[in-house]
């Protein structure tokens, strides 16, 4: 008992016991995929037997046009969704911060529930509103303002739009909540001391409010980098699966579920997590040292 | 300063993330293969139209929406002392099927009695499913119902995964279509899989509304449609309504597919090619016959004789408003639509006729098997003698095939069945009873057309490709044939 005590007292000992749950998860769910995956996209799985077939699966795709069509998807839809949810979330936000509104918790509660709904749910309902049949909410709308029936789903130029009609309206509040938390953090002094030297409403938040903003949007821009490349449950959910009419839902993660689980060619599917790995990766790292934030010590 | 602003944002992003999790949301899914599994089950609601993913090949669809929003059906039928056997299915019904029969078997066998629970998964979902478990070599049911555009991914497994079925389905093989065998067997050559029916191609023509529009009786309407044999006389045909009703824009005489290969197919047969070049074969989709039936599609379509149809093909709720709609009076489809109509059409009765589908030149088959699902029996069953043995006598002897055709309303395989007064003819079948004439009559007449066109492992890329891509261009962007299908031969190419 007394040993027992003694080893939780230790302070050598007790930060390690007290990270090593974080620790076994991390190793068994992160770094133990991560790691066979990576020996996967080298293999070809078949249920009869595995043999290595070297880089002949990035090979393939290098080749492959439908997986080319996933990443220009991935890609238009992760530069969009920053365009928008980024700095509406932020405008949100000051407007929530400033004395404009009122009623600011019911606001920010509407804002933020659909966050708190199931995509399987919400991209479900989403998919009936884009209906191409005449009855679908969408249509209902545009022919009551005289454009006439649509096939949403159909074209690349609607498809996208709905994608990011969901992402928008399940994401905004929780961007908006990150730069709440920002916006609470900026001392009033730097507000007051603005007001006194005469800087104008927008003056204050172009050169008070954006600067001490950058962490938090920096931050925002990091996850939102990673969301939107890994998108697949959006559209999946409107497309009612992984295809899609030429391939206008397919992204990288879409192609992944439906080489790796759909057609059951695991190595293949390896291989396009990695892609998708690697390219993640490299735009964070770039955005990060153009950010100024790997590399800079905190003061 | 610096702190504060991190340790307000850490703990938001720790909420968030949490949340997110509960939501099943889209953060973490990326680095292995491990996260797509993951997300699977979420997939539930989704899969009612798993159709899309292969084209022709589904046998219920419509069916997996309402059972996502249910609770997972599980029901246990038979002797509890008998030996247990777990079996899985996409279609509820199909499991019933088995709890009927297994009550006649435990008659028949009181030394070898059996228990079996049949639990009903969404479509994409028990395939996901079925193809893990194997995959990890334990928790896979004893006896597994597959479906057709599935079925390579499964068979890929041969006698590792799966159980020969060739020794307990010899007795009733000489009554079989051989070529329904042939699509659930292996490349080693066995059997794996064992079939409900052929899924003949046929044409559905509603005569009620065409005779309502031509001003004539059902029976001129009936002749009519009897004196159609080739193609350019069912488009005749079609004009000729579609003139008599004044060419209204939103009224077609049938709806092409994009997301469904059923038009391709049965050009296919007609010609007697196949694009998957058979077992073992090359697989090339720049045929002939594939050509001819996308111009003509893409004809159609252009002069206002077809419509496409709404959400790809008519299997699914909105093909079935759109037939209820009478905005479309004719198409083709595989003899087991006819429960479709039973389901979700019941104000139809008596408005439909079956006949053969139109051929390009006069003398060609007529028709081809489509979809399909092959029960398999795997290796992780505790009696797979047993489960085999029962599985055979439950789909191919005559009483499995009598309560196929009365429940489920499939064309069975045994062809001697086609042309039994009693079986065919029986004026209580809820089929036999919804249609102007009997079905079976058409099937029988046809019995030596039915073309086949095989599921081999390239065909979910082609079906993929042609539902997802190819007819999409050819039918709603209107992009050349020619054109399209060099781009699907290229994406074919890569994976062969």
């Amino acid at each position: 008992m007394n040993k027992f005590k003694k080893f939780f007292y230790s302070q050598k000992a007790a930060p390690y016991v007290f990270v090593l749950p974080f620790i076994i998860s991390f190793l068994m769910f992160w770094i133990y995929p991560l790691c066979s995956t990576i020996t996967m996209s080298f293999q070809d799985i078949k249920p009869t037997g595995t043999e290595w077939v070297g880089i002949s699966n990035f090979q393939k795709l290098l080749k492959d046009t439908v997986f080319h069509t996933a990443i220009k998807n991935s890609f238009q839809y992760m530069i969009l969704t920053l365009v928008l949810l980024i700095p509406f979330p932020m405008f949100f936000a000051v407007l929530m911060d400033s004395r404009l509104v009122k009623a600011k918790g019911f606001w920010k509660a509407c804002l933020y529930v659909p966050a708190l709904t199931s995509v399987v749910i919400s991209g479900t309902l989403f998919r009936l509103m884009f209906s191409e049949y005449p009855t679908g909410q969408m249509n209902v709308i545009t022919t009551a303002l005289g454009l006439g029936t649509f096939k949403w789903l159909k074209m690349k130029a609607t498809g996208l739009g709905a994608l990011l009609l969901v992402a928008c309206w399940r994401w905004t509040g929780v961007n908006m909540l990150y730069f709440i938390s920002g916006l609470k953090a900026i001392d009033t002094a730097m507000y007051e001391a603005a007001d006194i030297d005469g800087a104008t409403a927008w003056q204050k938040f172009r050169y008070v409010t954006i600067p001490l903003l950058k962490p938090t949007t920096v931050y925002v821009l990091t996850i939102s980098v990673y969301a939107g490349l890994a998108m697949f449950m959006e559209s999946y959910m409107l497309w009612a699966g992984p295809d899609s009419p030429n391939n206008i839902g397919l992204t990288i993660v879409g192609y992944l579920y439906k080489r790796g689980i759909t057609k059951n060619q695991l190595g293949y599917g390896s291989a396009v997590g990695i892609v998708l790995l690697v390219i993640a990766l490299a735009i964070n790292i770039v955005q990060l040292v153009v950010n100024g934030t790997l590399g800079k010590e905190e003061d | 300063m610096k702190k504060k602003v991190l340790a307000t944002l850490l703990t938001a992003a720790m909420l968030a993330t949490t949340l997110v999790g509960c939501g099943g949301g889209d953060a973490g899914s990326a680095p292995a293969a491990d996260g797509g599994a993951a997300e699977a089950p979420a997939a539930d609601a989704g899969s009612d139209d798993g159709a899309a993913d292969d084209g022709a090949s589904e046998e219920a669809p419509a069916d997996d929406a309402a059972a996502a929003e249910e609770e997972i059906p599980t029901a246990t039928f038979g002797d509890p002392n008998g030996t247990h056997m777990e079996m899985w299915t996409f279609v509820e019904i199909h499991g019933q099927h088995y709890g009927n029969m297994v009550e006649k078997w435990n008659e028949q066998n009181p030394d070898r009695t059996i228990e079996i629970t049949c639990t009903t998964y969404p479509y994409a979902d028990m395939h996901t499913k079925l193809l893990t478990s194997l995959n990890a070599g334990t928790g896979a049911p004893d006896i597994c119902d597959v479906e057709i555009g599935q079925f390579p991914n499964v068979v890929a497994g041969l006698d590792t995964w799966l159980v020969p079925q060739n020794d307990t389905a010899a007795p009733y093989l000489d009554t079989m279509v051989q070529a329904r065998m042939d699509v659930y067997s292996g490349s080693d050559g066995n059997y794996y899989g064992i079939p409900y029916h052929v899924g003949a191609t046929v044409m559905y023509y509603n005569v009620a509304a065409m005779a309502e529009a031509m001003g004539i009786s059902n029976d001129d309407v009936i002749a009519k449609i009897d004196a159609v044999v080739t193609w350019d006389d069912y488009a005749a045909l079609g004009n000729e309504y579609l003139t008599a009703l004044g060419n209204p824009e939103d009224k077609h005489w049938t709806s092409v597919d994009t997301a469904g290969c059923d038009w391709q197919w049965i050009a296919m047969a007609e010609y007697g090619e196949d694009w998957t070049g058979g077992m073992g074969g090359t697989a090339n989709v720049q045929l002939e016959s594939v050509k001819k039936m996308c111009t003509m599609e893409q004809e159609w379509v252009n002069s206002g004789l077809a419509m496409v149809s709404p959400d790809g093909h008519v299997d699914l709720e909105a093909g079935f408003q759109n037939i209820l709609d009478h905005n479309i009076v004719s198409f083709p489809k595989a003899m087991w639509y006819m429960s479709r109509f039973t389901n979700y059409m019941p104000e139809e009765k008596g408005n439909w006729y079956i006949a053969k589908c139109p051929v390009f030149e006069a003398g060609q088959k007529c028709s081809v098997g489509i979809g399909g699902t092959g029960t398999v029996v795997t290796q992780q069953a505790g009696d797979a003698a047993l489960a085999s043995e029962f599985l055979c006598w439950a789909k191919m002897s005559e009483e499995g095939e009598q309560l196929i055709w009365d429940n489920l309303g499939f064309d069975v395989c045994n062809t001697v069945l086609w042309n039994d007064d009693a079986f065919a003819h029986d004026d209580n079948n809820q089929y036999n009873q919804f249609f102007i004439n009997y079905p079976y009559d058409v099937l029988y007449s046809i019995k030596d057309d039915i073309g086949t066109v095989y599921t081999t492992t390239i065909s979910p890329t082609i079906n993929e490709q042609m539902c997802n891509v190819t007819l999409n261009d050819i039918l709603e962007n209107g992009v050349s044939v020619d054109e399209a299908l060099q781009a699907a031969q290229d994406v074919v190419d890569l994976e062969q």
